[in-house]
Parts: structure tokens; C-alpha cells; sequence
């Protein structure tokens, strides 16, 4: 298709892997010979080759150049991914978590010479808690799925220093499945929850499973239709009453941040994702930080290590035995993801108390411009305002013969990243859009023009288009069925005499 | 702001194409007395430059480990990262792109990945790799909960020269589920292999032991690898210095069954022990129980060879509750950049500073055994090794840090009760190691022990 | 005669005497996509009705295949592994999952029959 001779398309150029570049013998660090001593290895000294490939510095930085090339990213454009939060990632962060007595401490240097990097941890902690309503906070968790992890953790040690486990935790359909996959690594089993026909948690039918043996409900609020959960004191008080706690999480915390607090809303703990709402950069998958906030009540299982103020500096607590508290165990290695912490921070200070709040309004408002803009053509899910983000469903694309994930490989051809698709499960081929509040004006029309070109066209009857789509990237679609019934996880030399 | 590109005209427009007055009207379902109407008591919003004074005033407090002799390991090493692999993970592409769920778009992570992958089975010795974990003891314990599934047992054997947080980690994970945690408990004058093989019996899920372990002795596992067949177990390895399969067997060769490893010494800064690397690789026959993300490779409808994720039914997006693990967001740029730097290193380089690492630390053992007071207790090490000091070593370190030298961890920094390991020091070299930082901490050593 | 029967699992059951051959139904694997995995039972593993047998992968989604009735398994479709596509060609036929001897055949009483079924995913879309 391509017709040239190297298969390159002007810019875009082929790249091998690197195993098939190799250069035996060279390398790309010089490395000065090791001293002529007797090493101490013992028997267990490698014998054999490992098989890594040699390049030389231009090689390398040519071969990573040239594979970015072929990802999309929020710097290239709109990332409509729905709770995923795809705002502008600053590069102050990146600057100020490279800062000399930040990016180079260990974190077993003596407390008394690293006592600016625990009050850095102490003054985002400050911020989260204030900004949330909590009062207290477990820094540790490396992700918004280990965050819930701890979140239910503490839930579940406060259960057990009162004698009552219970059993079973109430999880929404709706709900993003890493909740139920944390509720069962916690050792509870997991009920569904039914969405209403509003697109919330079905309150009626939450507070019938409501009983002694419930030990939390984890709802996420805004919900991952996109919607506010407004019973949420209704369900927070019933939960409470029935001797249980509620759990929060806190993904699509943008929509709200500055406006509303969680611990105003009877929430006992949310995890935040540092790497979603205090835009800290995606990275092709992590790393994220997911702290927890955490209420009165649960505060004193929060797990180690964690700082607390001792005279006029600061002190890690890293032994469950030196607690005044009873912190339920250790979620990671260390005290937490400190690099996220400073882009975070870098972040926080940036925005301030007023940038935040009109963060979270501007991105609301960016959803329900997109709303507003797409809903005569597009099928919007459910009525009235959402939140940061918008849910739609494939009703408008009914004897189109036009899937959801037609519809969104065609928009890649267009040159955006496609929304989230098929999540939430609680209605028919979803299609998620969170623009985020960092898309001006002139990009959110650019973009909700597309997709009406888009949804105009699956009705006018061009399904072949679709199919065929992406037809521009460099790769087509590819074959996902045969990748998992016959998978290649690694290179391997299949060359001739090897 | 900077950040926020919607100005207050188009607000009003966009707010009246919406249909509705003000903002507050979109907030409608939150209840009114949980609606704020002012912003949150916290200081308003910053330029940079305010920005840089705070975050560097926080860090003129600290002393970095660059700026001193510095030889501090237990678990993160300070290692030399080449300044075109930082450079790299900063292109956009890299660093502002999600997880690879649309491929014809991600090309560039997903091919990243699936050599990332390929470095990892090759360095471990092992048949498969996945994209990442969030760092070695979160692996250690996702390793742990593997092999309980795999064998369909329920008790685990650590042992004591595990890292502690690692087994700190490993126990908290399996807490509330019906697993048996034994903890062999620390002993750094035990046989550790020939102990735990021992401990091995018909239930039996794993044995998992650290090479090099927490006093940094090396050791052949395959004997213990054995007993733990013979029994139906599995035997997890934990590497936490990665450098180190550049001069050793891989766990792979001794008869591992599973490897989950801290990969944090490529690639990737100290950074007060976090963003880091997990890593996790096994055998093939065992790839369906394995947590975290895969990168796999296929072919697209004109035939050309590209890269999906896959096997993703093990996985919480679809498996929910059954799932082989919780984990979403992992470490993918820990991950990119420990891969960077390895394809830097390449073979020879890899293996080269393996040695140089091994090089550098016998000199300084030698040099510190030298020392009235001091008495290095290994026989076997890679970079990092125990002294034993003939005073409580936690006061000597600092006395050494208010010198401007951060001379290694006590081992009363993981375990304050212990009374059999007050007096024991871990010290670690690297390629990094000068010989006048090993002349700083010999001298420095004699004045504190005298 | 062979007798055939449907669950609302979306399994099939082709009786003969006290042993079921059992898999999932044409409708079932359309709904799954392309199959990529089996995960089956050991022969001689015994099952309540309504226990969970087996398991099949698809790309995008994975689900039990639950015991139909109470018994013991007889044999394997060990085939499937090899080539899990076949459940998608030939789901009620060479896609057969496992043969389980019966304890208790009045269960047969409990599922659908061939008319029962059509009605019952006729419901369903």
C-alpha cells in the first residue's frame, strides 16, 4: 500500500526492535575496565550469555525516536478518554521532580538529612486533606487500584479492632472493575448493586442489601456515567446506620475538586489518582499515585510509613510497632511514589486554591458544551447536566451497521484518540468523552464537528468507511483474536541457523 | 492561568449555548450545604518561578546522595543513568500518552513494551515477562498470591533474608485472604537455602528468597530448587539489585519458578524510593495466573507486524472480582526508561558494569575489613555486603551523615528490636564508588570507632 | 433418542442415558466473540448442579460455563485447547465441552427444551 522502497511514508518511518539491530560487542555507555580483583560471587556467577542486543547512542535515540512517533498524546491533541482525565501534564513538574536534594535521595538516607523531603510529603498531604475535608490521608499507594486496596484495607481493620469483620461489600455495576477486584483481594465478597433508570445507584435497592453484614458500600462520585450521585448522604447515612462504611472512589475527583468535599459527604475513605486530577504525566501506563483520604474513624489504620510533625521537623513512622496508631500493615516498598508527590505539588501551587476551583468548573463546562453540541445527533445516555464528563450509548447508531468501535477507529483516522468505549456496562456500546478543562474553546468545536461528521455519515449509510477504519495510522487495525489464542510475548531469534 | 485556555467570553458562550445561566447550574445534584462557594482555604495560584523557590527551598534541606560519598542500598542503588535515556522518556509521546488500549495509536508504547518484556525474560532466564508492577515488594507479593493459585495451596515460606518491606508487603497483601504467611525470620549466619528446603512440605504453595538477600550474600538456588519441586511448590525468586543478573546466574538457570524483581537501578533515579519498577516473569506454562499487563505481538489487516496488549481476560477490566489481580495503572514509563538504558548498555555493557559494581565493592570491603572495629561478615556479595561494627551501628551512620557522608543502612532501620543485628551495617558500592568516597568512609569509620 | 436441553446459562445438554455431553449454544459464543481459551475440568471432579466447571476466554470478555446438573465428569474435550476456535465454528457440535455423568436425572426436569430456549433469547435482545 505504502509504495516505497523502504516501506517509510515521509515522516513515518519503519522501525525494527531493537534485538534485530544488534550490533555484538557494541554499547552505548563507556564504562571503564573493572579493577583486576577476585570477585566475590561464589557459585553463583553467570556463566552463560544473556542474548541482549548491542547499539551504539545514535542508534538507540534514532529507534526511540522514531516508535514515539507513532503514539498519540494529550500534547498532540484532544484525548477524550472518559475517567481517565487526560488534562495538559506541565512541564514545571517535570523540571522540579528532577531537582537536585529531590531526584537524588534515598530513601534510607538518615531522617535528619532528608527532612525537606518529608515536609514536602507533609505539605501535599496538607493539601489533599483540606482540599477533600478529610482529615487524614495514606500516602503510599502507588495507584488509584492500590489506593482502593488500602482504602478498604483500613475499612476492614477498623471492622476487626471492633470485632466485626462482616462479609460482603456492595459494589455498583456501573462501577470500574477494579473496585470489585480490590473488594475480593480484601477478602470480601462483592455484591452488585443495579444503576436506576437516572443513571445513579438504585437507593432502594442498595438499602435493601443494606444489613450486619455489610461491611462497605464503594461508590464513585461523580459516577462513571458522568453523573453526580445526589443521594449521596442518603446512601452515606444508611451505610453508616447499618454499622458500615462508605467508600469513595475518587477517579473523576476533577469535576469536584475545589467545589465539593468528599468528607462533607459522609465519605470514610477515597483514594485520589495524582496521575488524573493533579496532572501528573500518564507515562504510557504509570506510574500513578493513588492516596488515600481518610475520616476520623479510619485515620488510625491508615498503613506505614506515613510523616507526622515531631518538635520542629518531621518524622517517618515506619515500624507498625513505633505507631501511636494502628496502622493495619504495609501496602509498597519505601514511602510512597515521592517523584509523583513533586509534580503534584508543582501542580497544586501552580493552580492554587482559585485555579483549582476553576479547573473543575471548566471542565464540567467543557462536558456539557460537548453535550449540548452532539446530543441531536449523538444518543446521550441519560438527561439533564453531567459532570466532567458525557455518556453516550450506540442507540444512535441503530441499523447503521456501525459498532461503537467502528465509529471510534474512524475518529483515529481523523487524527484524535478515540473515547473510552464500551465502559461503563450499564448501557449498550458507551462512549465516554472527558475533555478535561485544559481544551480551549476552538478544540472542542473542532473536535464535536468531527464527530457529528462522523455520526451524519454512519447515517447516511457509509458502514464500509468504518470498517475499514483507521485506514492513515501506521497500523491498521490489527488481530487481537490471534494475539491471545497464540501469544508472542517476547522476541525470539527465528533467523536462519540460529 | 496558564493552564486553563477558556476565557470568560467564551464561558458565557459556552454557557449559553448550554441553556443555562452560571455554572452553579450544572452542579445542580450536589446537595446545596455541600456545594462551596468560595474557594478552599489554601493559597491561590502561582507563577513558576514562586513555584521553583518553594520546591527548591524544600530542597536545599535535604542532602542528596550525588553530592556526598554516598553508600546507601537496601533495596535502591545510585546508579549512573546515561543522559540520553532521561531525554528520551521525555518526549511527548512517551510521557503525556495513555496505556496502549487503541493500539493503531500506540504503536510506539506497545512495541517499547514488548522489548521491554523480552530484556526482562532474558535477564531473569525466564520464558515470559509482563509490562510492569509497581515496584518489587507490591511484585513480590503479586508473585506470592500467584503461586498460591497456581498450586492451589495456601502457605507461603519468606524467607528471613527477604528485604522487610518486601515481607511486610507480602503479609499485608495476604492478610484478609486465607493464606498461611510463614516468616522464616531473620538470621544472617543460617544456611537460608538449606534451611528453607527443610520448611518445604506436600503444602507448600512457594519459597521465596532473595539473591542477592538482605546481608547481600549470593547463593546457588537450584538445590532448594528441587526440594520445592519435589513437593509441588514453587520457588519465587526476589532480585532487588538488577544489576546484579549481569554477573550472576539467572534465577531462570537455578530453577525459578517464578522472579519478581525491583528494577529501579536502570533507568531510574532514587527520588526518595518512588516512582519505581516492579517486574514479574515465569514460565509459560504458568502465563494465565500472571498479574499485570502483556504486550504481545500480531500482524494488522495489510499484514505487517504490530503489537497489541493481550490475554486481557485475566484482568480487572473484564474479570472484575475474578480477576488475577486488581492492578490497572502500572509503571509503564519506569518501565520505558529502565528499557532505554539497557538497550544503551547493551550485552557487553550490561554484563561490564555487573562486574564493575562487583570490583568496586571488593575493594571497598577489603579496605573497610582493614579497619580496627569493622568486620565485613560475607563470603559472597555483588555490590552490597554487611559489616559488623564493634559499636550499635545506627549512632556511627549519624555521625558519618552530620559529616557529610552517608555511609549505609543499619540493619536496626528495619528491625529496631533486634538486638542481634544492632551492630550490622549494610554497605553498598557502585560504578559510581571513587576511591577517595572509599577513602572518606574508611577514615571516617576509624574516628567514629575509636 | 438422544434428548437436548438448555440451560439459561446459555449451555447445552445432548443426554444419553445418564451421561450429558455439555456446551455452550450458538448464541452464547456469538455473544463471546472469537474464543481463545478453555479452561476444562479434570475427569472424575465431581460438580453440583450450578457449580462452576469450566471457563471460556474470549478477546474482550470471559465466562463460566456452570455445571447444568449434579455428577461426575466423564471426559474432556481436551481437542479445545488446542484449537478453541471450533467452539465458535461448531458450538453445538464438535464444540462439546465435557460429558458428565448424572446422579440425578429428575434435574433434567429443571432446564429448557429446544422451543423453551428460542423463547428464552428471543427475550433476551
Amino acid at each position: 500500500m505504502s509504495g516505497t522502497f523502504t516501506g517509510n511514508q515521509g515522516l513515518r518511518i519503519e522501525e525494527p526492535l531493537i534485538f534485530e539491530l544488534d550490533s555484538p560487542g557494541q554499547s552505548a555507555v563507556d564504562l571503564p575496565e573493572p579493577p583486576a580483583v577476585e570477585n566475590r560471587l561464589g557459585a553463583a556467577e553467570r556463566t552463560e550469555p544473556i542474548g541482549l542486543p548491542g547499539l551504539t547512542e545514535p542508534e538507540v535515540v534514532r529507534h526511540y525516536l522514531r516508535i514515539s512517533q507513532k503514539n498519540y498524546a494529550i500534547d498532540a491533541g484532544l484525548y477524550p478518554l472518559g475517567s481517565c482525565t487526560m488534562k495538559h501534564n506541565p512541564r514545571l513538574n517535570e523540571k522540579m521532580a528532577r531537582h537536585a536534594g529531590l531526584a537524588d535521595l534515598h530513601p534510607l538516607q538518615p531522617q535528619s538529612t532528608v527532612q525537606g523531603a518529608l515536609e514536602l510529603m507533609d505539605f501535599c498531604a496538607e493539601w489533599l486533606t483540606t482540599l477533600t475535608g478529610m482529615p487524614g490521608i495514606a500516602l503510599s499507594p502507588a495507584a488509584g487500584a492500590h489506593g482502593e486496596l488500602c482504602g478498604l484495607m483500613t475499612i476492614r481493620a477498623a471492622l476487626e479492632d471492633r470485632g466485626d469483620a462482616r462479609e460482603r461489600v456492595l459494589v455498583p455495576e456501573s462501577a470500574h472493575g477494579t473496585n470489585p477486584a480490590s473488594a475480593h483481594m480484601c477478602g470480601y465478597k462483592v455484591e452488585s448493586i443495579p444503576a436506576d433508570d437516572r443513571g445513579r445507584v438504585d437507593v432502594a435497592a442498595m438499602i435493601d442489601r443494606l444489613d450486619d453484614k455489610v461491611a462497605a458500600i464503594m461508590i464513585t462520585n461523580p459516577n462513571t456515567c458522568g453523573l453526580f450521585e445526589n443521594y449521596i448522604v442518603r446512601i452515606a447515612d444508611a451505610v453508616h446506620d447499618a454499622g458500615g462504611f462508605v467508600y469513595c472512589d475518587g477517579a473523576n475527583f476533577n469535576a469536584i475538586v475545589g467545589r465539593v468535599r468528599p468528607g462533607d459527604l459522609g465519605i470514610d475513605s477515597m483514594h485520589l489518582n495524582l496521575h488524573k486530577t493533579f496532572s501528573t504525566p500518564h507515562g504510557g501506563g504509570g506510574p500513578g499515585s493513588g492516596p488515600v483520604v481518610l475520616s476520623e474513624a479510619l485515620a488510625p489504620f491508615a498503613p506505614v510509613p506515613y510523616v507526622v510533625r515531631d518538635g520542629d521537623g518531621f518524622r517517618l513512622v515506619e515500624h507498625i510497632g513505633d505507631s501511636d496508631n494502628k496502622p493495619y500493615g504495609r501496602m509498597k516498598g519505601f514511602h510512597g511514589q515521592f517523584g509523583v508527590f513533586v509534580r503534584a505539588l508543582s501542580y497544586m501551587l501552580s493552580m492554587g486554591s482559585d485555579g483549582l476551583r476553576q479547573a473543575s468548573s471548566d471542565a464540567v463546562l467543557n462536558a456539557n458544551y460537548l453535550k449540548s453540541r452532539l446530543e441531536d445527533l449523538l444518543s446521550v445516555s441519560f438527561d439533564g447536566p453531567c459532570m466532567h464528563e458525557v455518556l453516550f450509548d450506540d442507540r444512535f447508531l441503530k441499523d447503521t451497521d456501525v459498532t461503537t468501535l467502528d465509529f471510534a477507529k474512524a475518529m483515529i483516522d481523523e487524527g484524535f484518540h478515540p473515547m473510552t468505549m464500551y465502559f461503563p456496562l450499564v448501557v449498550h456500546g458507551a462512549l465516554l468523552m472527558e475533555p478535561t478543562e485544559t481544551e480551549s474553546k476552538a478544540a472542542l468545536d473542532q473536535y464535536a464537528d468531527m464527530v457529528r461528521s462522523l455520526a451524519e455519515r454512519a447515517k447516511a449509510g457509509e458502514a464500509e468507511m468504518f470498517k475499514e477504519a483507521p485506514k492513515l495510522t501506521p497500523r491498521r487495525r490489527l488481530d487481537e483474536t490471534s494475539a491471545a489464542r497464540n501469544p508472542v510475548l517476547r522476541w525470539a531469534d527465528r533467523s536462519e541457523g540460529s | 492561568m496558564r493552564y486553563l485556555p477558556l476565557t470568560d467570553a467564551d464561558r458565557q458562550a459556552m454557557l449559553a449555548e448550554i441553556g443555562v445561566a452560571a455554572i452553579e447550574d450544572l452542579y445542580k445534584d450536589v446537595p446545596a450545604d455541600a456545594l462551596l462557594d468560595a474557594p478552599v482555604d489554601l493559597p491561590s495560584h502561582k507563577g513558576e518561578w514562586e513555584v521553583e523557590r518553594i520546591i527548591g527551598d524544600l530542597a536545599a534541606k535535604n542532602l542528596g546522595a550525588s553530592s556526598v560519598p554516598s553508600f546507601i542500598g537496601a533495596g535502591n542503588y545510585r546508579h549512573h543513568i546515561p543522559a540520553s535515556a532521561d531525554h528520551l522518556i521525555q518526549r511527548s509521546e512517551f510521557l503525556t500518552s495513555y496505556t496502549p488500549y487503541q493500539p493503531e495509536v500506540s504503536q510506539g508504547t506497545l512495541q517499547a513494551l514488548f522489548e521491554f518484556q523480552t530484556q526482562v525474560s532474558l535477564i531473569t532466564g525466564m520464558e515470559v515477562a509482563n509490562a510492569s508492577l509497581y515496584d518489587g515488594a507490591t511484585a513480590c507479593a503479586e508473585a506470592a498470591m500467584m503461586a498460591c493459585r497456581v498450586t492451589k495451596r495456601s502457605k507461603m515460606i519468606l524467607s528471613g533474608g527477604l528485604h522487610p518491606h518486601y515481607i511486610d508487603v507480602t503479609a499485608t497483601n495476604a492478610k484478609y485472604l486465607d493464606l498461611n504467611v510463614i516468616n522464616a525470620g531473620v538470621d544472617p549466619n543460617r544456611d537460608e537455602p538449606a534451611h528453607l528446603a527443610g520448611l518445604v512440605d506436600e503444602e507448600t504453595a512457594c519459597v521465596i528468597i532473595q539473591n542477592p538477600d538482605l546481608f547481600g550474600r549470593v547463593r546457588d538456588l537450584s538445590a532448594l530448587a528441587d526440594a520445592c519441586h519435589e513437593a509441588g511448590a514453587l520457588l519465587v525468586v526476589i532480585v532487588n539489585e538488577i544489576v546484579s543478573l549481569g554477573a550472576l546466574k539467572s534465577p531462570g538457570e537455578m530453577g525459578a519458578d517464578i522472579v519478581a524483581a525491583e528494577g529501579q537501578s536502570l533507568g531510574n533515579g532514587l527520588s526518595f524510593g518512588g516512582p519505581h519498577l516492579g517486574l514479574l516473569a515465569t514460565k509459560e506454562k504458568f502465563l494465565r495466573q500472571m498479574p499485570g499487563r502483556l504486550a504481545g505481538e500480531t500482524t494488522d489487516v495489510d499484514g505487517k507486524r504490530g503489537w497489541v496488549l493481550t490475554l486481557s481476560t485475566r484482568e480487572q477490566h473484564i474479570r472484575r472480582e475474578k480477576a488475577t489481580s486488581n492492578i490497572c495503572t502500572n509503571s509503564g514509563l519506569c518501565a520505558l526508561a529502565f528499557s532505554i538504558h539497557l538497550a544503551l548498555l547493551g550485552e557487553t555493557g550490561f554484563t561490564k558494569l555487573a562486574r564493575l559494581n562487583n570490583a568496586n565493592a571488593v575493594l571497598l570491603a577489603d579496605k573497610l575489613d582493614a579497619i580496627s572495629g569493622v568486620e565485613v561478615i560475607n563470603d559472597t556479595f555483588f555490590n552490597e555486603f554487611t559489616v559488623r561494627l564493634s559499636k550499635p551501628a545506627e549512632p556511627v551512620i549519624e555521625t558519618l551523615a552530620a559529616n557529610r557522608i552517608l555511609g549505609g543502612v543499619p540493619l536496626s532501620r528495619f528491625y529496631p528490636k533486634n538486638d542481634a543485628v544492632t551492630d550490622l551495617c549494610l554497605v553498598t558500592a557502585t560504578e559510581l564508588t571513587r576511591e577517595e568516597d572509599m577513602d572518606a568512609l574508611s577514615s571516617a569509620l576509624s574516628e567514629a570507632l575509636a | 433418542m438422544a434428548e437436548v436441553k438448555f440451560t439459561d446459562q446459555h449451555e447445552w445438554l445432548l443426554i444419553d442415558g445418564d451421561v450429558a455431553k455439555v456446551g455452550i449454544t450458538d448464541y452464547a459464543q456469538e455473544q463471546l466473540g472469537d474464543v481463545v481459551f478453555v479452561e476444562l475440568p479434570q475427569p472424575g471432579t465431581e460438580f453440583n448442579q450450578g457449580d462452576e466447571a469450566a471457563v471460556v476466554e474470549s478477546v474482550k470478555a470471559a465466562a463460566e460455563v456452570y455445571a447444568p446438573v449434579t455428577g461426575e465428569i466423564v471426559e474432556a474435550n481436551n481437542g479445545l485447547e488446542d484449537d478453541p476456535a471450533v467452539i465458535n465454528s461448531d458450538a453445538q457440535g464438535e464444540g462439546w465441552f465435557f460429558t458428565i455423568k448424572m446422579s440425578d436425572a429428575g434435574e433434567l426436569e429443571t432446564l429448557m427444551d429446544e422451543a423453551g430456549y428460542k423463547d428464552f433469547i428471543a427475550g433476551l435482545d
